[in-house]
């Protein structure tokens, strides 16, 4: 992003564009990554309602996946994951492995 | 017209946190934020006391925030909050703004029950239609995790610190949400958002009660408590098992325990998962840990008591 | 035009908001502003202002209040003394450095310790960094008129800054004098309606106030700051034309009086201005060329304008009823500034007088004044800083 001149901020340090993080990176946080195994997803939706950085994608109230620009990999939807008949949904495996 | 707090309907509102904040991962305060947000059907105008939450959410350019949302100092988010409203009831009276709107302040511990305990009390007291809500992780953790007023009895913090003499934190923790309460507001509440409904159902009361709200919300910070990152909702789950964080609120002056384990765990169970309550298991140390146990005891039943006394009368 | 009346400052200051009708007050008591606050309650009991008012708990929630109540979208004004203006010191840099406009009346008292109650400007002065428009008043009629002044000038697109403006305690703010109110509507029509830069409660267009700034934006915003403080240079001069049409009294960035041919001259704030003009008129009488500049816009400080007026005197000694301990008094420091941009200039010195509510007489004056007189003469310098009007 190109830094601006003094002129061009907003009056008294205002950021009129609401909820512009979103176009910030913090998945280049992440050590562990979330995958899904949807075979074992019952559609609780619990790792969306316990995932600190807004990173469940739903879709016509499913879980469909992750975002990846923002999951900072803490692992808090495996952990929360009931899955199917003791076989979780979600699984973390290092990053780049 | 409210949503009913099923998580597959709920998943339809917008997100009013964006990601791309650079709250640590694994942290219970934007979990909390987003439970309540999702959980309002009011637009909400929100002040947020300096801390983790506020620093994070909006690093220049950046801003989470999808609603307008107002950061002016550490001790004053209430009293801040407190002039919004303000301002909107005269531009409402005087016929200049056509909206029904509700107001909202996050603040942590340290901005809660120490520096800002002032300005809450003032506001609570002047009966503005506000909600407050606590995000209470027991230290000073944007600072480096330093002991609070709600940091709990035993806690090793870098002002508190597990010593040769001394084992971490002396004092027990300040009950807010009975000071509040004692406010004789028209709800408060403790909570905690590994029980989501029951979250989100306190918040809704507090939202659309006329007049002010307090909530507290068990908030586990990773950083400061030492545990892995993904645990986050179990530790909340193992607090109230063990009555470390009872659930409880408090209607109109009368007290409601939400939840009661069938089987009360020894807080032991709560405290061995984490790293700053590790020296209170070293030989030597039983006694406080009894005292810890004593405290949570006492405590529990104080409130059942009260809440029995409350449904008698 | 208006009604003549007998009142104490605090009532004019009073009545100066009830036609101002802010949509948001917010204040804590403290001597001895403690009564615009009071009668400014009355007028909110019987319905005299559309105003909301927040009885907060301390002067710093009354600050904090103040910021939402702005940042919210409409008019918001305070008044304070003292340890309320100190206990505000955080909240002040912050309705600065968020742009919010909003207006206080500060009845100037000591600052403690010793307790005291009474007129200085030790708690004005300690808040000149704050990023605060200043405006000094000499008298009830002054400070009525540059309240009314100062809603606009705040307010002003180009400038955009909250704005005290100062008045002494007890010798104004408790003393009765005759001034004159304008109409209502005739102050209604001077301030007009205000709008809002970012009002928070537009839900519609979501802003954030108060995000965490790093090096790599700070300074822009700081720099930002500093052009609208030195715009509301200018904005107050405009300001003031349009206020002499309506009232007929004129104001400047400062007042000079008979300063024009003066050979030594007394800068001097507020009420003892007062008392130094009645003492400069029996040096006139006596042939000396004596005069007086009266500061009034202190932020931003018209160092050109002032260094013009001065440069042609041949000694001048700056009144501070406050200091800065260790170093010179916060006037002289700015008006030793100012005296910089020209290369003739008049010998400088510095009196403290008056701290903590202490009498400042006619006598006290004179002495400065035939001192003055003295240096103008011979060019020697006893001493640039001193104590006066204190028990040796």
């Amino acid at each position: 992003m190109k830094l601006k001149n003094w002129k061009e901020l907003a009056i008294g340090s205002v950021v009129p564009e609401a909820g512009n993080a979103d176009s910030y990176n913090t998945g280049s946080w992440r050590t562990f990554r979330p995958a899904i195994i949807e075979e074992n997803c019952i559609q609780c939706l619990f790792c969306w309602i316990y995932c600190p950085d807004s990173s469940i994608i739903v879709e016509e109230e499913k879980m469909v996946g992750f975002d990846y620009e923002h999951c900072k990999g803490c692992g808090i939807c495996a952990d929360v994951c009931p899955g199917k008949k003791g076989k979780k949904a979600i699984e973390m495996a290092e990053e780049g492995k | 017209m409210s949503t009913s707090l099923k998580l597959k309907e709920l998943s339809r509102k917008e997100e009013l946190l964006t990601g791309g904040h650079r709250m640590c991962a694994g942290c219970g305060a934007p979990i909390i934020v987003r439970q309540i947000l999702l959980a309002s059907d009011r637009p909400l105008i929100a002040s947020n006391a300096t801390g983790c939450l506020e620093v994070s959410t909006t690093i220049f350019p950046y801003t989470s925030w999808k609603i307008p949302w107002i950061h002016s100092a550490f001790e004053n988010a209430a009293a801040t909050i407190s002039g919004v409203e303000s301002m909107y009831r005269s531009l409402k009276k005087q016929g200049k703004l056509d909206k029904d709107l509700k107001f909202i302040a996050f603040g942590g511990d340290g901005g809660t029950y120490d520096i800002g305990l002032q300005s809450l009390s003032g506001a609570m007291e002047r009966g503005h239609d506000i909600v407050y809500v606590c995000y209470d992780n027991g230290a000073y953790m944007n600072t480096g995790i330093q002991r609070s007023s709600a940091t709990p009895k035993g806690a090793d913090t870098t002002t508190s610190p597990a010593g040769t003499v001394k084992q971490g934190k002396q004092q027990p923790r300040k009950n807010m949400t009975k000071i509040m309460a004692a406010h004789n507001i028209p709800y408060a509440a403790q909570a905690s958002p590994s029980n989501w409904r029951d979250l989100m159902t306190k918040a809704r009361k507090a939202i659309e009660v006329d007049g002010p709200a307090f909530l507290n919300v068990i908030s586990p910070c990773n950083r400061g408590w030492r545990t892995p990152t993904n645990v986050t909702i179990e530790l909340c789950k193992t607090a109230i098992e063990t009555c470390f964080w009872p659930l409880y609120e408090y209607e109109d002056g009368k007290l409601t325990v939400n939840y009661k384990p069938k089987e009360i765990k020894p807080v032991t169970e709560f405290l061995k998962t984490q790293g700053r309550f590790k020296h209170l298991f070293n030989p030597g140390n039983e006694g406080l840990l009894k005292q810890i146990q004593d405290d949570i005891d006492r405590d529990w039943e104080l409130l059942l008591k009260q809440e029995a006394c409350d449904k008698s009368n | 035009m208006g009604k003549l009346l007998a009142v104490t400052g605090n009532q004019a200051m009073a009545e100066a908001m009830r036609q101002i009708n802010p949509d948001v007050c917010a204040a804590y008591p403290i001597t001895p502003s403690t009564e615009v606050m009071q009668r400014f309650s009355s007028f909110v009991a019987d319905g005299a202002v559309d105003t909301e008012l927040v009885t907060v708990e301390s002067e710093h929630s009354a600050m904090s209040a103040c910021i939402g109540a702005a940042a919210a979208g409409g008019r918001v004004m305070t008044a304070t003394s003292s340890q309320g203006l100190a206990l505000m010191w955080e909240m002040l840099h912050i309705a600065s450095g968020n742009r919010i406009p909003i207006v206080l009346t500060l009845v100037n008292r000591a600052l403690s310790a010793p307790l005291n109650i009474h007129g200085d400007h030790s708690d004005s002065m300690g808040a000149r960094d704050c990023g605060w428009i200043q405006i000094y008043s000499e008298n009830g009629q002054e400070a009525y008129d540059n309240l009314i002044q100062a809603v606009r000038i705040a307010e002003h697109e180009d400038v955009r800054l909250p704005a005290m403006v100062c008045m002494d305690g007890f010798i104004i703010s408790h003393s009765i004098e005759s001034m004159e109110y304008l109409d209502d509507q005739v102050v209604r029509d001077f301030i007009g309606s205000f709008t809002p830069t970012y009002p928070l409660l537009d839900n519609d267009n979501p802003v954030t106030y108060g995000p965490l700034v790093l090096p790599d934006y700070f300074i822009e915003f700081k720099k930002a700051q500093h052009e609208a403080t030195m715009a509301a240079r200018d904005v107050t001069l405009e300001v003031a034309k349009d206020f002499a049409k309506i009232s007929g009294r004129s104001y400047g960035l400062f007042e000079d009086y008979k300063l024009d041919d003066a050979d030594i001259a007394l800068v001097i704030l507020n009420s003892a201005a007062g008392t130094a003009k009645d003492v400069v008129d029996e040096f006139r009488n006596k042939g000396i060329k004596a005069g007086i500049l009266k500061p009034r816009l202190f932020r931003p400080f018209p160092y050109e304008e002032v260094g013009d007026a001065l440069k042609n005197t041949k000694a001048v000694a700056v009144l501070d009823r406050s200091d800065s301990y260790g170093g010179f008094g916060p006037g002289y420091m700015e008006i030793a500034s100012a005296l910089m941009i020209n290369s003739s200039r008049p010998i400088l010195i510095n009196k403290i007088y008056g701290l903590g509510g202490r009498d400042f007489f006619p006598e006290h004056a004179g002495a400065v004044l035939n001192e003055l007189k003295e240096i103008a003469a011979t060019g020697n310098v006893k001493t640039f800083k001193e104590y006066i009007g204190y028990r040796d």
